[in-house]
């Protein structure tokens, strides 16, 4: 029994049992089933953090006057502006930018490998793996730098207020980065939904890679050349490039909006 | 059914036109995301940037979607499977947001 994507005649005796009716496999189409239900998840994340930010006061004055305050949502711009190696330079989003890129080349890369596997080209399917699975561990390490950032902070700092004796008094001490109480650049659900958000995300990338080296490594050891299609390279795609999807939204709603 | 031996494997040569069309869709993806930053950094915020970024988002997701993950291609009863449910979504970026927007006065 083949389990490569079958044509189906279309028309009634489609539902009538012999073929399948959504022209996929059990496998693609469980994958397909799965991303949904994925992509119900990163909404309520997404879409919680649209709740939190506009129930919170925004920030009106001139872009180029803002500083950091509690009292206010930041603007994303102003809060990632460090690139790598380019300390003390204002670079506003560059850095998710880079990421950004990275990440659509990884998954042009892993359509690639896809197209490949159409062909039965073994070796072609390793270097576009090869080339996904470098892509993902770049955007992990950009994103391993980029929370680093984000925890450590700037060496201005803002100064916060405390409650003492019912009232609110600015702190000796300026406030660095962030952690889950408090942070340096807004209130603290700020950064609590950059850590779950982008977290959520960058732990699918993270699986992802791990899946996607699993498929080289059936690859190399010649597993689907045996198996007579290449599948499983095709099912795993759809997990990556979904990754690549999220990234899209999580981009435009955390970073630009 | 379980042979040993192994199977005749073809390789059949790469598809230049089906390629050309892969990296056309990079293409477009990159430029759209240029025009997003040059938005960014242009427009005054307000509710008509945010509008534009949303628009923008779904030709992306619509380009990731349709031609990566190649949904555009497959049976209707599976596209509209996929798509459907995701009206629900739309519903619940609304309703939420409207409710923050009047959580903030209370």
């Amino acid at each position: 029994m083949s389990q490569t994507t079958a044509a189906v005649s279309h028309g009634k005796s489609v539902w009538d049992g012999g073929t399948s009716p959504m022209g996929v496999s059990y496998g693609k189409l469980m994958m397909w089933f799965f991303l949904m239900s994925d992509a119900f998840t990163f909404s309520g994340l997404l879409i919680t953090y649209g709740l939190v930010r506009s129930s919170n006061p925004a920030y009106t004055g001139a872009v180029k006057d803002f500083v950091f305050s509690p009292n206010y949502w930041p603007i994303p711009e102003k809060v990632f502006e460090a690139v790598p190696f380019l300390h003390g330079y204002s670079l506003p989003l560059v850095f998710v930018g880079i990421m950004t890129f990275v990440l659509i080349m990884s998954s042009v890369t892993m359509v690639l490998a896809v197209e490949a596997g159409h062909r039965m080209d073994q070796k072609a399917v390793e270097k576009w793996m090869l080339w996904t699975i470098l892509g993902g561990m770049t955007f992990l390490g950009c994103q391993a730098w980029e929370w680093t950032h984000f925890i450590v902070g700037t060496e201005s700092g803002t100064i916060l207020n405390q409650v003492v004796n019912g009232q609110l008094v600015p702190r000796t001490v300026a406030t660095h980065g962030a952690v889950l109480v408090e942070n340096q650049y807004g209130p603290p659900a700020f950064a609590d939904f950059f850590f779950f958000i982008t977290g959520f995300h960058g732990f699918h990338v993270f699986t992802g890679v791990l899946f996607n080296f699993l498929i080289f490594y059936n690859t190399v050891t010649g597993v689907y050349a045996r198996r007579g299609h290449y599948e499983m390279v095709e099912k795993v795609g759809l997990y990556w490039h979904f990754v690549d999807l999220v990234w899209v939204f999580v981009f435009t709603f955390f970073y630009l909006v | 059914m379980s042979h040993h031996q192994e199977p005749q494997i073809t390789v059949l040569p790469p598809d230049t036109e089906k390629i050309a069309k892969l990296w056309k869709t990079a293409g477009i993806l990159l430029a759209i995301t240029v025009v997003e930053f040059i938005i960014a950094f242009t427009l005054p915020h307000g509710a008509a940037k945010t509008f534009l970024f949303v628009i923008l988002t779904l030709v992306k997701a619509g380009y990731i979607v349709g031609e990566f993950m190649h949904l555009r291609y497959e049976v209707k009863v599976l596209f509209w499977a996929v798509l459907m449910p995701m009206i629900f979504i739309g519903w619940m970026l609304v309703a939420f947001v409207y409710e923050g927007t009047k959580i903030i006065r209370i």
